[in-house]
């Protein structure tokens, strides 16, 4: 009976703390949380073997996940028949300074590939280097171009792709597989 | 102090017992609630092991007592028996006050089960121990789907959400020994935070006519009750063990509890569930496993008069999702629903990796009760719930390891009830709750938060009457308010800030501005008003019907308000919307019962009309450098909803019966004239069962489960631009999959061990034909079948 009445005195003693606890609120501002991972611009830079006009193409979304479209430039014309070493670069500009994601790729090269397509036969790629396992990247590649023509260049970064299935080493995206971390489409020109 | 008084007493009584046998015990019986006599009531004076019965006035005499102690045990049909020990000197009269409330009674008597409903006319089933220890290896949605008009929504097969008439997540309430479930219940992958082990019985009440626990039920309330203790010396416990082939884990379960007949009780459970990947009939669903740990301690006093109890209770669960479900952009998306194939799969494995969940919630709970003799009854709690969720994505670098989400959402809650029982034919019930819940979401996960930080206050206050006009007829009547409040914190991209057009509307809660991201406050109120009306008429022995009425109000939740950001599993953007009002349902429902020897049929008919329902719908999409991802906002809209569910069970003898449970559920959009989204479709168990109690108490039951294509429902497809074929294809998010039948077997069997303890062993197949088939209500089925065939043994151990 005695345990029963200080139980009822210890119910009600939380029951007075927990309306003083209610009573206080935290006032304090949220921390602001800048994204680590987010890849806000791809920029492939294609130089002409043996000379000529660099070429840059570039995707900028600087708002991540937010609602306004990655703008997409392509700095000229590409040059027909022509080898143009190409080489990528990813960048994080929520941060300031600018975040270079290309090193984290590079890091774990074999959990990433980059796949280089185009349309109406306007250009051919080959990649130029391998991961740990022989497989190819794509951070540094080479494009050749045909006759001169319109179409697209599309640029896919896969995470996690199966690089043993069939094609995929060779560039086809097809049995991939994996999750996209980019994909980008440039309207392009060759003279 | 107790033991000084006997020694005392026990001195006194030496010293009189040789002086006077002549004394005389006598006195009445009264009724506790309203003092009303009791006739007939046996008075067992187990000192002299003599019998006498009360008068028709309650009263009742012995003469020729010696002085002493007595021990009276005083009982009458349907009421509690009670135990007095009685000092006898001279004329000694006394008035005992006996309990008869049969439902006080069950809860006190019977051991193992309370099998008691909890309202007189609602739409309301019970399942007891023995229906939920069958699910033990399993999640509460799972043993809910044994009762009709009761689905579940699931992400995989171990996120599993109840569904009631066609609602869930927020609009179900989950009460566990007494405790409003606080666990982050707004999302569909966030299955409520409860190990059906802790539980004796499970009440669901469909629709929001049991004020007392919440106003804002709009699909219903499931509330379980810990096993109930009984007033005897007593020490007893359980073990179930389980095994199984899918998934090849285990799960067990112990639980032993101690009881004293003087009130005092002690009880602990334990629960352990381990599974690797689970399998369809053609692949293993890599990436499913679970390993779930719980425990919970339960203590106190109880007697009828008065008690306390506290409870403790701990879980934690650590669930894969299926890797193939982790998609980057629609692209993905379209290869996965196009293709019907699993994209990801790897060799059987225990591994629980990204993307996971890791779930703890806690729950301390204290409450005392007192009866007021001819008044009624004083309840008052106290409960403080820690939910921590941490989600895992697959991340790349030093991130690797560290959690997408990171909420720790704490909800303290005290409440007090006063259910005032004086009158049998009227019970009056007054309750006050105060709350307060601070969510908050850690910044180290170096994600934008999903979900803000937030402070939440509530109160509440209900009354409710039940009538009983006479043997037939039962009236209940209830109101309750609430006030809610919402005060967050949170961070908008400004360029999603302008995109929604809260720039115009809601500049004024903006306090910061930190370059490409706004710090906004926002704070909301909200008054709801609930309310009940019910009536259960008894028409002959066997059959009654239930007509209800409920009018209920629920504020939009955190996710409902604020969501916004991309969401990977379903590869959609999600937005909250700052303008959501609260909803409002008006649900009316009849029940007709039928009950005979061997036949009985239960038909529950329901139509409930919510106005500004809400809901999500896709809304266009949006271009981010992955690609393009549809976006999906919060709407609000008008929704009704109607449907029948039927149960029936017909003995053929006391062997074989043939049991069904079908629900027919309709879900309408009335501005946009077409289907509501995610509602369950058409679905029919049938169940053929043999009962022998010679061979071992042997139970077995062959089911068949009839689900049938969802084909009501809203066409949100749309055509989606695939840079690496430069084509266009439709992207069929919307249809349902097709009808699935699947047949499961069930059996056990009971050994007496010895007097006390028994054994019972269970077999169960699920899924016997190993069929494939995917389920309209998983969030997976995008992405993978459904479970393969399951073969469960099952030993549970009474002791």
């Amino acid at each position: 009976m005695n345990t029963l009445k200080n139980n009822l005195k210890s119910a009600f003693l939380i029951l007075v703390s927990t309306l003083t606890f209610i009573g206080c609120s935290n006032d304090d501002d949220p921390e602001i949380v800048i994204e680590e991972e987010v890849i806000t611009t791809m920029t492939a830079t294609l130089v002409p073997v043996g000379g000529g006009t660099t070429i840059t193409l570039m995707t900028q979304d600087l708002d991540g996940d937010g609602p306004n479209e990655p703008e997409v430039t392509v700095s000229g014309d590409l040059v027909a028949n022509t080898t143009y070493n190409g080489s990528l670069v990813l960048l994080n500009e929520t941060k300031n300074p600018a975040e270079d994601i290309t090193e984290e790729i590079e890091e774990l090269d074999d959990e990433h590939q980059f796949f280089f397509q185009a349309t109406n036969s306007i250009a051919t790629f080959a990649y130029s280097d391998t991961d740990g396992d022989g497989n190819p990247v794509g951070l540094s590649f080479t494009l050749t171009t045909g006759s001169a023509g319109t179409g697209t260049i599309t640029i896919v970064l896969r995470h996690e792709p199966n690089k043993g299935a069939t094609g995929v080493s060779d560039g086809d995206i097809t049995n991939a597989g994996g999750s996209t971390d980019i994909t980008e489409t440039f309207s392009v020109t060759v003279i | 102090m107790k033991h000084y008084i006997l020694i005392v007493a026990c001195c006194f009584i030496n010293i009189a017992y040789s002086h006077n046998c002549n004394s005389k015990f006598y006195g009445e019986v009264h009724d506790f609630h309203d003092g009303s006599p009791i006739v007939a009531a046996t008075i067992y004076i187990e000192t002299l092991n003599k019998y006498i019965v009360t008068d028709i006035n309650g009263k009742f005499s012995i003469d020729s007592l010696c002085d002493g102690k007595i021990i009276v045990h005083v009982s009458h049909l349907a009421c509690e028996t009670k135990r007095l020990e009685i000092q006898i000197k001279g004329d000694t009269f006394y008035v005992i006050n006996l309990e008869h409330h049969i439902e006080e009674l069950n809860e006190i008597e019977v051991k193992g089960t309370s099998s008691t409903k909890l309202t007189k006319t609602s739409q309301e089933t019970l399942l007891k121990t023995e229906d939920i220890e069958r699910f033990s290896a399993f999640n509460l949605g799972d043993a809910l789907k044994q009762i009709s008009g009761v689905s579940s929504i699931n992400t995989g097969n171990t996120i599993v959400k109840p569904v009631i008439n066609g609602l869930h997540s927020s609009r179900v309430l989950v009460i566990t020994n007494g405790v409003r479930l606080q666990d982050q219940e707004w999302g569909i992958e966030h299955a409520p935070n409860i190990d059906l082990n802790a539980s004796g019985s499970i009440n669901v009440i469909k629709g929001a006519n049991a004020l007392a626990y919440g106003g804002d039920a709009i699909g219903g309330v499931v509330i379980l009750k810990p096993p109930s203790i009984s007033l005897k010396d007593s020490l007893y416990g359980k073990t179930i063990i389980s095994g199984q082939t899918n998934g090849r884990g285990v799960s067990v379960n112990s639980s032993v509890t101690k009881t004293y007949q003087k009130g005092w009780y002690v009880g602990a459970q334990a629960s352990m569930k381990r599974f690797g990947d689970f399998e369809a009939p053609d692949y293993i669903l890599t990436n499913t496993g679970l390993n779930s740990k719980g425990f919970s301690v339960n203590t106190g006093y109880k007697t009828f008069e008065q008690g306390f109890n506290m409870f403790y209770s701990f879980l934690n669960n650590e669930i894969g999702i299926l890797r193939a479900s982790h998609i980057g952009n629609i692209e993905d998306l379209v290869n996965a629903i196009n293709s019907q194939q699993l994209l990801v799969t790897d060799a059987f494995s225990y591994d629980i990796n990204a993307p996971r969940q890791d779930v703890t919630h806690q729950i301390v709970k204290a409450d005392f009760y007192k009866r007021f003799k001819k008044f009624g009854r004083l309840d008052v709690q106290y409960d403080f719930q820690n939910n921590k969720r941490l989600e895992y994505d697959l991340r790349i670098g030093d991130d690797r390891f560290k959690p997408a989400i990171d909420l720790t959402l704490k909800t303290h809650t005290v409440r007090t009830n006063l259910k005032i029982d004086a009158k049998s034919n009227i019970t009056h019930e007054f309750g006050v709750n105060v709350g307060y819940q601070n969510n908050f979401a850690n910044p180290d996960t170096d994600i934008r938060r999903l979900i803000p930080d937030y402070d939440k206050y509530d109160a509440g206050f209900f009354a409710i009457s039940n009538l009983r006009l006479n043997d037939n007829i039962n009236l209940d009547l209830g109101i309750r308010y609430d006030f809610n409040r919402i005060d967050a914190k949170k961070f908008y991209l400004t360029s999603r800030w302008e995109e929604r057009g809260y720039d115009e509307d809601f500049d004024d809660i903006v306090i910061e501005d930190a370059g490409n991201q706004l710090l906004t406050n926002p704070v909301f109120n909200y008054h709801n008003i609930s309310a009940s009306a019910g009536m259960a008429y008894q028409l002959n022995d066997n059959s009654s019907f239930i007509f209800n009425y409920g009018l209920s109000n629920r504020a939009p939740n955190s996710s409902e308000l604020f969501s916004d950001g991309l969401h990977h599993s379903a590869a959609r953007i999600e937005l909250g919307g700052l303008h959501i009002k609260q909803e409002t349902s008006n649900r009316v429902s009849g029940t007709y019962k039928y009950n005979h020897d061997t036949f009985s049929i239960n038909l529950e008919g329901f139509y409930n009309h919510i106005n500004d329902y809400i809901f999500i719908e896709p809304t266009g999409t949006e271009v981010t450098i992955r690609g393009e991802f549809p976006v999906w906002s919060y709407n609000q809209t008008n929704a009704s909803l109607f449907g029948l569910d039927v149960t029936g069970q017909y003995n053929l003898n006391e062997q074989w019966f043939l049991n069904t449970k079908s629900s027919f559920i309709k879900g309408r959009d009335l501005s946009k004239k077409e289907g509501l989204i995610d509602m369950p479709s058409f679905k029919t168990v049938n169940i053929l069962g043999y009962s022998n109690e010679k061979w071992l108490q042997l139970h077995t039951e062959l089911q068949s489960e009839l689900v049938l294509r969802q084909n009501d429902f809203p066409n949100n497809n749309f055509d989606v631009y695939i840079a690496t074929t430069d084509s266009s294809v439709l992207l069929d998010i919307s249809s349902p999959p097709p009808t699935y039948h699947l047949l499961h077997f069930q059996s056990d069997i009971t050994l007496n061990v010895s007097k006390k303890t028994n054994l019972n062993i269970g077999l169960n197949i699920t899924n016997i034909f190993n069929t494939s088939y995917r389920e309209y209500l998983n969030r997976l089925r995008y992405f993978a079948d459904d479970l393969g065939r399951n073969i469960m043994l099952q030993i549970k151990f009474n002791y």
